[in-house]
């Protein structure tokens, strides 16, 4: 009875990636213990690299946004029509993205835990969205959905058009986080909890859900960020109408064809926010959640 | 009181449980016993109902429940793996099957706390699994299980996951909890000191059927085959005869050992051996000793008498006996 208690370790949260480059030029040829300088290396090139392509295009963009000042940069984010786009993109995104949460977990749980003929083939077709062209995704719905609809079934240039496209390309999404959560699911938790008398809804309600919920949150985040912009696979089922289906990245487009290269990059820079706070904010919300179960033996 | 009836359980073509029947008497403590592959797992797992038997049947208390789910078997189970909610507090885990049957929360409150005092986690309470050590999680489990008052309480190989200081401390605890809480329990486990330190009856499993079922002692002293007897205790082969280590006498001559075996009554062979390496383990002495026909062979005997007699590597000895059981049958010896 005088087993010793585990001390209570901090759960491993990843360095806030803004550290890096900072790090790096301030250690520059410093060289640390454990390696000859490869440390201070591998940050170095992880740093000039995230800065190139990430960072130096951000700020670009950033700039461009504000070469009207602040006040032309709010008189483009808030013109009638791309508050419209703005609103028909997250909009349809959120649904898109809370259907996906519910499919794509069921998705991922027939593929776990069923077994059914074809089911590598199933598995292995989950990805195609992620290989196929938008734009072959596109033309795939338009041919089934469009005008010429050999089902009859008319979704060109509706909400729903834009919401199968957004739904197609990002059905991997969920199915992919979820999966290998899944599998190392310990199955004797489920068991335990038969014993105790819970049902199999209380089962998964209480016991696999909250261990799915990690996976689950950060799948819907990447499903949302991508249909917010998406362009390729909404280009020719969406219908482009402005303030019914025109989304944000079509609105960009629009922008810059009229040559209002400010008004483009205001939009963008509004959208991008958009992402990077949901994606931020849902992050956030997977760490608290995975928190306590961290440092697991 | 627990009733196996000719269970029958096979995965393709290995047989997992070959109509075994077993009675475990109401508030016993039972082990059952057995090299892995021998089926006791899945025994347990049966009666459990976390695994369906393709033939047989198991009552428990009376009631036949082969064909009930476990959520109304009124069972606890506990994992080698704890199975714990990793999510949850401890507090939150005892609770579980308390919460789920809704019933009032100051009875649930009362109840918990009663179960952490008893399995020594009371300020544990809100702690999550993660922050506990081996131990502290397996008896959370055990709170858990003990939670939903369980007609019979199932512990699959508990204590396997723990070192071996851990093990040998949570057995004697879990030994005295089950003198105070009297629940018929039955305990899966691989290792025979296991066994024979907490349980008060022993069932022993090879490939799917019941060698013996019996008290500690009986198993030990009497074992009614080969397999019972290498399995439950060291053993060393004397001949034609398997033997316990300790049993083992050595003398410097065969007419001394000739006599000696006489008057103490024994039979059984006479092994000519030269002693190869004499190893002293604390209180006992371990010698390790070559047949002239080649058989390697362990003697163990106490410290006392290894200092009288001063056995030395390299002496040529006489070994008999004071027990043996029948000539070893054709069976296999583990």
């Amino acid at each position: 009875m005088s087993t010793t208690t585990q001390p209570v370790g901090a759960p491993p949260s990843p360095a806030p990636p803004s550290a890096a480059p900072a790090r790096a030029s301030s250690q520059g040829g410093r060289r640390r213990r454990g390696g000859p300088g490869g440390r201070a290396l591998g940050l170095g090139v992880v740093g000039l690299w995230l800065s190139l392509m990430v960072l130096l295009p951000l700020a670009a963009l950033t700039v461009r946004s504000f070469d009207d000042g602040l006040s032309g940069f709010w008189a483009a984010v808030t013109a009638p029509a791309a508050l419209a786009a703005l609103e028909v993109t997250l909009g349809v995104s959120v649904v898109v993205a809370l259907v996906n949460a519910v499919m794509g977990t069921l998705v991922a749980w027939v593929l776990v835990r069923d077994e059914f003929p074809g089911q590598r083939v199933v598995n292995a077709l989950i990805d195609l969205p992620f290989a196929l062209p938008t734009i072959v995704a596109s033309i795939v719905l338009l041919s089934l959905y469009g005008p010429n609809s050999p089902i009859g079934v008319h979704l060109n240039a509706t909400r729903w058009g834009l919401g199968v496209a957004l739904a197609f390309v990002t059905l991997p999404f969920v199915v992919r986080s979820v999966q290998p959560v899944l599998i190392e699911l310990d199955r004797e938790v489920e068991e335990a909890a038969a014993s105790l008398g819970a049902s199999n809804t209380t089962i998964f309600r209480r016991v696999v859900l909250p261990s799915l919920a990690p996976a689950v949150i950060s799948g819907t985040g990447l499903a949302f960020a991508r249909a917010v912009g998406e362009y390729g696979s909404v280009v020719l089922i969406g219908g482009n109408i402005p303030r019914e289906t025109q989304v944000v990245s079509q609105y960009i487009q629009q922008q810059i064809e009229i040559d209002s290269p400010a008004a483009a990059a205001a939009v963008s820079v509004a959208l991008l926010s958009v992402s990077f706070l949901t994606l931020f904010v849902l992050r956030v919300w997977a760490t608290l959640s995975q928190r306590r179960e961290a440092s697991t033996a | 009181m627990i009733t196996v009836t000719d269970a029958r359980k096979t995965y393709g073509d290995f047989v997992a449980l070959d109509d075994v029947s077993l009675e475990i008497p109401a508030g016993s403590l039972t082990a059952l016993l057995g090299p892995s592959g021998s089926g006791k797992s899945t025994l347990l797992r049966s009666i459990a109902g976390l695994e369906d038997l393709d033939g047989g049947n198991v009552r428990i208390d009376g009631e036949d429940v082969t064909h009930q789910p476990p959520q109304h078997r009124g069972i606890g189970f506990v994992f080698q793996h704890y199975a714990a909610f990793k999510h949850m507090t401890v507090r939150d885990n005892v609770a579980f099957g308390l919460t789920i049957r809704r019933r009032p929360k100051a009875e649930v409150a009362r109840k918990v706390d009663d179960l952490l005092e008893i399995v020594g986690l009371d300020g544990f309470q809100h702690r999550y699994p993660a922050q506990l050590s081996g131990g502290q999680r397996q008896r959370m489990a055990l709170a858990r299980a003990l939670a939903v008052d369980p007609q019979v309480l199932l512990l699959d190989e508990p204590f396997g996951a723990l070192d071996a200081k851990v093990r040998a401390d949570l057995r004697r605890w879990l030994r005295r909890l089950h003198d105070e809480v009297h629940v018929t329990t039955v305990l899966v486990t691989h290792d025979q000191e296991e066994a024979l330190d907490v349980a008060d009856r022993i069932a022993v499993l090879n490939k799917g059927r019941i060698e013996q079922v019996g008290d500690p002692v009986s198993l030990y002293e009497r074992p009614e085959n080969d397999f019972v007897m290498s399995f439950l205790g060291a053993v060393s082969r004397l001949g034609d005869r398997l033997v316990r280590p300790h049993d083992i006498v050595l003398e410097r001559d065969h007419a001394t050992a000739a006599s000696r075996q006489a008057a103490e009554g024994a039979v059984g062979p006479l092994v000519a051996a030269r002693v190869d390496r004499v190893v002293r383990l604390g209180f006992e002495v371990r010698i390790e000793l070559t047949a002239d026909d080649g058989e390697r062979f362990v003697a163990q005997v106490t410290r006392a008498e290894a200092e009288r007699r001063r056995y030395t590597a390299g002496e040529d000895v006489v070994a008999w006996a004071l027990r043996s059981e029948e000539p070893v049958g054709a069976g296999p010896v583990a």
